[in-house]
């Protein structure tokens, strides 16, 4: 697998008239895990779907390899890079396997056959989400939980070096979370597959970020290592939020507590 | 170890592949048999055997004419039609993610039926002209309706309201036109208004063929990219659909389509709206739903027609019949979608 090098420059994006990103620079770390994290509506998702071609830039470039993304043929891009948006739709009745299968489209040409080599990437990814014995289920029968692990598997099946997933974590409890997060590290470990999301919860973005991006209003923020981002002066510029910052004893990694102002201990 | 889960991955997308097989023969077996019953059995019973031989070319004496020359042209229309309405329909279903978004509900096929009346009635225009008349004005009216819903994208509700008032509109400018013609009869306005293969003769049958081959080759060419859209614009732009670029396909093939269609029958009620729902309980997800709608349009019409001239009391044109299907359904998913938010 070839390492990728995924980089925004001056970055301005938005929808219509209105601006949602402004001059943002950003160099994605190759074969690493980077997490986005935010207020809402700061323009993270904008940020992904800008770094996947989903829209155009209205200033600057996206770069895959020092070539730019919305001059790249859409194929050949989803053969390198791919995205699970924030909520994908299921066509009623469609079966898991059936889902999965379609991350195949971008290797597929117009009317070419089904591969060996096209089944094989489904059962790849059906295994590495646990959703074999899932296969023949519908879609909308499964829980969240399930149902998130099935749009991973399709992320997976499409066999991309460099994968963002924008919220893949919401809707899930807390166990599922760590499961989903665990999933997408044995990915970045043992496939080298880079990996850019967004999450909300800030503790588990500092425990499995490689590199740590804070958004706020449309600009990158900070960004570096979870111990120099996740700091009290930080979480209250971005979240507007007091907090105290302790060191997890497992992980050697930041937590943050926020202080909020009732149930105090004296 | 991967290979049992390879295996039971072919196994099991073979058996999909065989039940949409099986499912396409036997609509097409329907539509077969719905042809042929509609050849042998009308006011007077030719058996199928002299109409083969019809067929084929040979001169029977007295099933020549009414088969050759009324049965056949009447039939073969309402095939094309079908097609036609099933397959333009189904597409913007597809691409819109909604089943009110079929061109016959948001106004595409009025506006080409109020294109081919205006042309024959205002500007006495005749033969091959009116469909092309009908499809750049059904075009202008599907700009209309996207540009008029859009704001920060199209989203599907609002094009559905704007498509509906925009076929009002529509539908009371063909019924003005046709009460100022000099020649006006309620044949010829039930044709325009919910659509009829009256009178059929055997010509019209040639540009929808070509209308067909075309949009309809270009609608199968696409079929994988809009498999894809069913996932949503952003699943299928992350899967490499050049999203934009389709779109404006999909719509140009379909309205193309819908278009010259309504320019020869007139706006057929509902087939177009009804053919992809029900081709998605038939197939639901085994297959691409595009082959499947089109059958399902062409036996609409070619039984609504058989319906309307032979099993009901009076004689009525199909439009009537479809109509008479389609308002429930119409009714029931506006209250679904509703409550739930629906998708095809
Ligand atoms: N499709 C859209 N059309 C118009 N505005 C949008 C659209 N999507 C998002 N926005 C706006 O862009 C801003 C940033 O949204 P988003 O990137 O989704 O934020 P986040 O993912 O950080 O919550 C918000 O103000 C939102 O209202
Ligand atoms: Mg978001």
């Amino acid at each position: 697998m070839t390492i990728r090098t995924l980089t925004a420059h001056e970055l301005s994006a938005g929808y219509g008239d209105s601006v949602v990103l402004e001059g943002l620079d950003l160099a994605v770390p190759p074969g690493g895990i980077t997490v986005i994290v935010g207020a809402n509506a700061c323009g993270k998702s904008t940020l992904l779907r800008t770094m996947s071609r989903l829209i155009s830039p209205k200033k600057g470039h996206v770069l895959l390899d020092g070539k730019s993304i919305h001059r790249t043929p859409p194929r050949e891009l989803a053969r390198t890079l791919g995205l699970l948006p924030q909520s994908p739709i299921a066509p009623e009745g469609i079966s898991v396997a059936d889902l999965v299968s379609r991350g195949r489209h971008p290797h597929q040409a117009m009317f070419s056959r089904w591969t060996r080599k096209d089944d094989e990437a489904v059962a790849a990814a059906l295994e590495a989400t646990k959703t074999v014995e899932l296969a023949e289920r519908p879609v909308d029968e499964l829980s969240g939980g399930q149902r998130q692990r099935v749009w991973i598997a399709m992320a997976l099946a499409q066999q991309t070096e460099v994968l963002l997933l924008d919220e893949p974590t919401t809707f899930l409890d807390i166990s599922h979370q760590v499961e989903v997060l665990d999933l997408l590290t044995d990915l970045n470990q043992s496939r080298g597959t880079t990996i850019v999301m967004v999450l909300h919860d800030l503790n588990l973005a500092a425990r499995y970020a490689d590199f740590l991006v804070a958004m706020a209003d449309g600009r990158l923020h900070t960004c570096g290592k979870p111990e120099d981002v996740l700091t009290e002066q930080i979480v209250r510029k971005v979240f507007g939020l007091e907090s105290r910052i302790i060191i997890d004893p497992t992980s050697g990694r930041p937590i943050m507590l926020p202080i909020g102002r009732h149930r105090m201990a004296d | 170890m991967l290979s049992p889960i390879v295996e039971a991955l072919t196994e099991g997308r073979n058996r999909r592949v065989r039940r949409y097989r099986f499912a396409i023969a036997v609509l097409l077996t329907l539509v077969a048999a719905l042809f042929i019953l509609t050849l042998s059995l009308g006011q007077s019973f030719t058996p199928p055997s002299d109409v083969i031989r019809v067929l084929l070319g040979k001169d029977v004496p007295g099933a020549s004419f009414t088969v050759g020359q009324l049965r056949l042209p009447r039939a073969l229309l309402a095939i094309l039609a079908g097609l036609s309405f099933g397959l333009g329909g189904v597409a913007f279903q597809i691409m819109l993610r909604n089943p009110l978004a079929s061109p016959d509900i948001i106004g595409i096929s009025l506006g080409a039926s109020a294109a081919a009346v205006f042309a024959i009635v205002v500007l006495q225009l005749k033969g091959p002209v009116v469909p092309v008349f009908a499809v750049l004005a059904g075009l202008g009216v599907a700009l209309l309706v996207y540009g008029l819903s859009y704001r920060n994208g199209v989203a599907g509700t609002r094009l559905i309201l704007i498509g509906i008032g925009v076929s009002a509109m529509l539908e009371s400018f063909i019924a003005y036109i046709l009460s100022t013609a000099p020649a006006w009869s309620l044949q010829e306005a039930m044709r325009w208004l919910t659509g009829s293969v009256n009178g059929a003769q055997l010509g019209q049958a040639l540009p929808l063929v070509l209308a067909l081959a075309v949009f309809g080759g270009l609608l199968l060419s696409r079929m994988r990219d809009l498999e894809a859209l069913r996932l949503g614009e952003d699943t299928a732009a992350a899967l490499g659909v050049p999203v934009a670029r389709t779109r404006v396909l999909i719509i140009v093939a379909a309205v193309g389509m819908i278009a010259s269609a309504t320019a020869i029958t007139g706006p057929i009620a509902f087939v177009a709206f009804l053919s992809g729902p029900i081709a998605a309980r038939i197939v639901g997800s085994n297959g691409s739903l595009l082959i499947p709608s089109a059958l399902i349009g062409a036996t609409l019409v070619l039984a609504g027609d058989y319906c309307g001239q032979f099993l009901l009391p009076g004689r009525y044109p199909v439009g009537v019949i479809t109509g008479a299907l389609g308002a429930p359904y119409l009714i029931f998913l506006i209250v679904r979608v509703n409550r739930a938010g629906g998708s095809l």
